[in-house]
């Protein structure tokens, strides 16, 4: 049931990304080489790495192909040209789809794979780890009592060991540190870089001085607990991303204009005037807003309302930059430049609302502001009255040390990346990927979740829903039509309907309009019911959901197409008002459509034929009377409002730009992710907030022995190691929480494809 | 107490032995995909790619 035969899952049919999509994600690796990765939520065992590199490697396109079972992803290597043939990336795709059923979706994140902080850390934890673990096996002889010539000779030999340790792994700290002395804030390096410099200073100096004590111990293990937050926290962070890169990329670099004489010239986008005519053939986009002098077709304007079903234009009708032209081609005469056009437009407010969520702090930060300047006035007030009542100014120094160490945020440290690599972990297995930890403290608390219509509530396809009432011959001939047509109905159409398709040698597609096949028969057409009964104007029913087949003008067959529900929608959105979030819907489609689909789901909160600059006011209106809003969405159009929010998800088959704009990417079909990654989100806002009461538990303990002077090494040694052994296990707790319901959204979430596979 | 003379530096270079070991197996990638590791494990066909990355 759960193996990798071809057909077996990927029931769903997913769209393929792009081919241009494709080209651009990839990045050269050697003269006409290129790798791109994808992401392949389904893989899961040994055949399917056998099953996807054979049938990859086998094509001769590809250099090299490479399975990573624990990322769910796919590095594919291929060649630009393999003898004068350009290679289509699609085709890598479809290889893996059609080897065994899983659908791949793109997935970029270069810095990803070379990640050398990254590695530099954890090299830093592993020497640490080494340092750490010989200083303290000599530091137990000491404890236990080795004295004189030894204890010396052990104080030496630790102190040779932690010096480079300090070097190789303090360096993290110390840039950090002095990076914020020299802007004249503290942060929470600071206290660190300190208290292990002073702590080695001292201890170096009591060596020299055969004094009974060093700290070389608990310097070195103090940095091992910090370097692993530190990479912890480094895995967690939130990578550099931009969609608004993605977004003028949609923009076309020229466009053919056409002068007043007829001669055509290739002219850069921005050199379009007002007023000048372009060309703008099938599969272009429209380089900047204008106005249809002539010509028929089928306009894509997903990027516009997010709506999947195209448009068709004909003269006097008004385009904005980026529709894509499917099936004719146009002349259009430009109405604004490319600066004033709707495309340039929503990267501005990409570029507001992208800048606007930089202002977030994490949790980690907001403490530390608290925390470091109230631990250094500890330090400084225990060495001051030690040594003004005391005296003894060395004892003095060694208390304000000790308390440096004791109070070290060792735990602290790990008290938040933990829980959210944890956490990470977990929405990781129920296929839902988290771009950074913060993301995770905003989605906890998100008060308010709006949903963009299609592709997001709905599956985003159209689907036949009437195949059952046709015969085997009319489905033969309306599959064999609609082959030649890249409309998605009719490619939804030839999708649905399996077994031998009629063959037509002649057939004509006519924009805006349907295909014509000339057969002994007579004339069949598929189209519009206008186009395929010969009639003169619309009489009933929808253009945009159903299809005619018509032979000489009788109607043969109706298809009737719609808009499924995303699996697990209604149950998603029940589970959402269960935990007291209110719902909403932002559409760009068509009033009546929304409002029906709102009903369905029980959704009170909904506005339609919404631009994308709405969408994103919406979601910053609502910011500004407080709240939090979870922005769920996958378009185009929804970008600068999955920006504007104050979180933001997406599915895996969203476009591009919407999957890079959000803050989580789900992988599954089903919408119950959405609650799912909440309930996680919110169990780790608990968790840490635990972990920080611990934290500070343990410092309300420690720090009056540390002040009242009898922290010994071996007393910090134990009390730092508890307190972060503590808040490890306090973050594994999330795995046991929510281990049996996640299991179940897992089941839940193959579950509607097999019913669906059922019922194909 | 002679003996701590050799078991110190012997205790320092297994310990050294190991460190090294972790980093050599940073450093070829072996931590990048644990799960498929597992799996390729027991395949048939001969690991001609296993140093494909570096």
């Amino acid at each position: 049931m759960t193996c990798c035969a071809p057909g077996v899952e990927g029931s769903l049919d997913h769209p393929l990304p792009s081919s241009e999509e494709l080209v651009l994600s990839s990045r050269s690796v050697g003269p006409g080489l290129r790798q791109m990765d994808l992401s392949v939520p389904q893989v899961h065992c040994g055949t399917c790495i056998t099953a996807i590199e054979n049938a990859l490697t086998k094509r001769p396109s590809v250099e090299r192909a490479r399975v990573n079972l624990s990322t769910k992803r796919v590095s594919i290597v291929w060649k630009e040209g393999v003898s004068g043939e350009p290679t289509d990336p699609v085709e890598l795709v479809k290889a893996i789809t059609d080897a065994t059923g899983y659908e791949a979706h793109l997935f970029h994140d270069a810095e990803d794979a070379g990640d050398k902080l990254q590695k530099d850390l954890i090299r830093a934890v592993a020497l640490c780890g080494f340092a750490a673990a010989n200083i303290m096996l000599l530091s137990v002889s000491v404890w236990s009592g080795a004295d004189t010539a030894t204890r010396d000779l052990f104080h030496w030999i630790s102190a040779m060991i932690a010096a480079p340790a300090l070097i190789y792994g303090g360096r993290f700290f110390y840039r950090s540190a002095w990076a914020a002395l020299k802007r004249g804030h503290t942060n929470m390096d600071v206290p660190i870089a300190l208290a292990i410099t002073l702590s080695y200073v001292v201890s170096l100096w009591e060596t020299l001085h055969h004094a009974s004590h060093a700290w070389f111990d608990a310097t070195v293990s103090l940095l091992f607990f910090l370097l692993i937050g530190r990479t912890l926290d480094h895995i967690m962070r939130d990578r550099a991303r931009s969609a608004i890169s993605g977004l003028t990329r949609l923009s076309p670099r020229g466009a053919m204009v056409v002068a007043a004489d007829g001669t055509r010239e290739y002219r850069a986008v921005e050199e379009i005037r007002p007023g000048d005519q372009v060309s703008v053939a099938a599969g272009d986009r429209v380089p900047v807003d204008s106005t249809v002098v002539s010509g028929t077709s089928d306009l894509d304007i997903s990027i516009v309302n997010g709506e999947s079903a195209p448009v068709s234009v004909k003269a006097g009708d008004a385009l904005q930059a980026g529709m894509l032209n499917l099936t004719g081609s146009l002349i259009v005469k430009a109405t604004t430049a490319a600066k004033d056009s709707f495309l340039s437009e929503v990267v501005s407010l990409m570029e507001a609302a992208e800048g606007g969520r930089a202002r977030y702090r994490r949790i980690a930060d907001r403490a530390a502001q608290i925390y470091s300047p109230a631990v250094h006035l500890l330090a400084l007030v225990a060495f001051l009255s030690w040594g003004i009542i005391g005296g003894d100014w060395k004892q003095a120094m060694l208390i304000a040390i000790a308390v440096l160490i004791i109070t070290c945020p060792c735990a602290l440290g790990l008290a938040v990346p933990v829980v959210q690599v944890v956490a990470a972990g977990r929405l990781f297995k129920n296929g839902i990927m988290v771009k950074d930890g913060s993301a995770m403290e905003r989605l906890a608390e998100a008060d308010t979740v709006l949903f963009d219509k299609t592709g997001t509530l709905t599956v985003g396809r159209p689907r036949v829903l009437n195949i059952g009432r046709y015969g085997r011959e009319q489905l033969a001939v309306a599959a064999g039509l609609a082959l030649h047509s890249k409309h998605p109905l009719s490619a939804a159409l030839a999708r649905a309907i399996s077994g031998p398709v009629a063959v037509f040698d002649n057939v004509i597609e006519l924009p805006g309009n349907g295909l014509e096949a000339q057969t002994e028969k007579g004339i069949y057409r598929l189209g519009n019911r206008r186009f395929a009964l010969g009639m003169d104007n619309t009489a009933s029913g929808n253009a945009a959901s159903e299809v005619v087949l018509s032979l000489d003008h009788k109607e043969v067959a109706v298809f009737e197409f719609q808009d499924i529900l995303r699996p697990g929608a209604p149950s998603a959105v029940e589970a959402l008002q269960k935990m007291k979030l209110s719902a909403g819907i932002l559409s760009g489609d068509r009033k009546a459509v929304v409002a029906d689909l709102a009903a369905t789901l029980g959704i009170k909160n909904w506005h339609a034929e919404l631009s994308p600059k709405d969408k994103a006011e919406f979601c910053s209106s609502l910011a500004q009377d407080g709240k939090r809003v979870l922005m769920v969405g996958d378009g185009i159009n929804d970008a600068p409002a999955l920006a504007a929010a104050h979180v933001s998800m997406a599915p895996a088959t969203a476009a591009d730009i919407g999957r890079q704009a959000a803050d989580f990417v789900f992988m599954h079909d089903s919408l119950e992710a959405v609650p799912m990654a909440i309930d996680v989100s919110r169990k780790a806002g608990r968790l840490i907030r635990e972990n920080f009461a611990l934290a500070i538990g343990y410092n309300i303990i420690a720090v009056p022995i540390a002040l009242a002077g009898y922290a010994t090494p071996l007393i910090a040694a134990v009390a730092m190691s508890t307190s972060s052994l503590i808040v490890v296990a306090n973050a594994l707790r999330l795995n046991l929480s929510v281990h049996s319901g996640a299991d179940k959204a897992e089941a839940a979430a193959t579950q509607p494809s097999l019913t669906e596979a059922k019922a194909a | 107490m002679n003996m701590l003379i050799y078991l110190i530096p012997i205790a320092l270079f297994l310990g050294a032995l190991g460190l090294l070991a972790f980093l050599w197996s940073i450093k070829t990638g072996q931590y990048e995909d644990l799960d498929g590791a597992a799996w390729r494990a027991l395949g048939d066909e001969p690991p001609e790619d296993r140093q494909q990355h570096k």
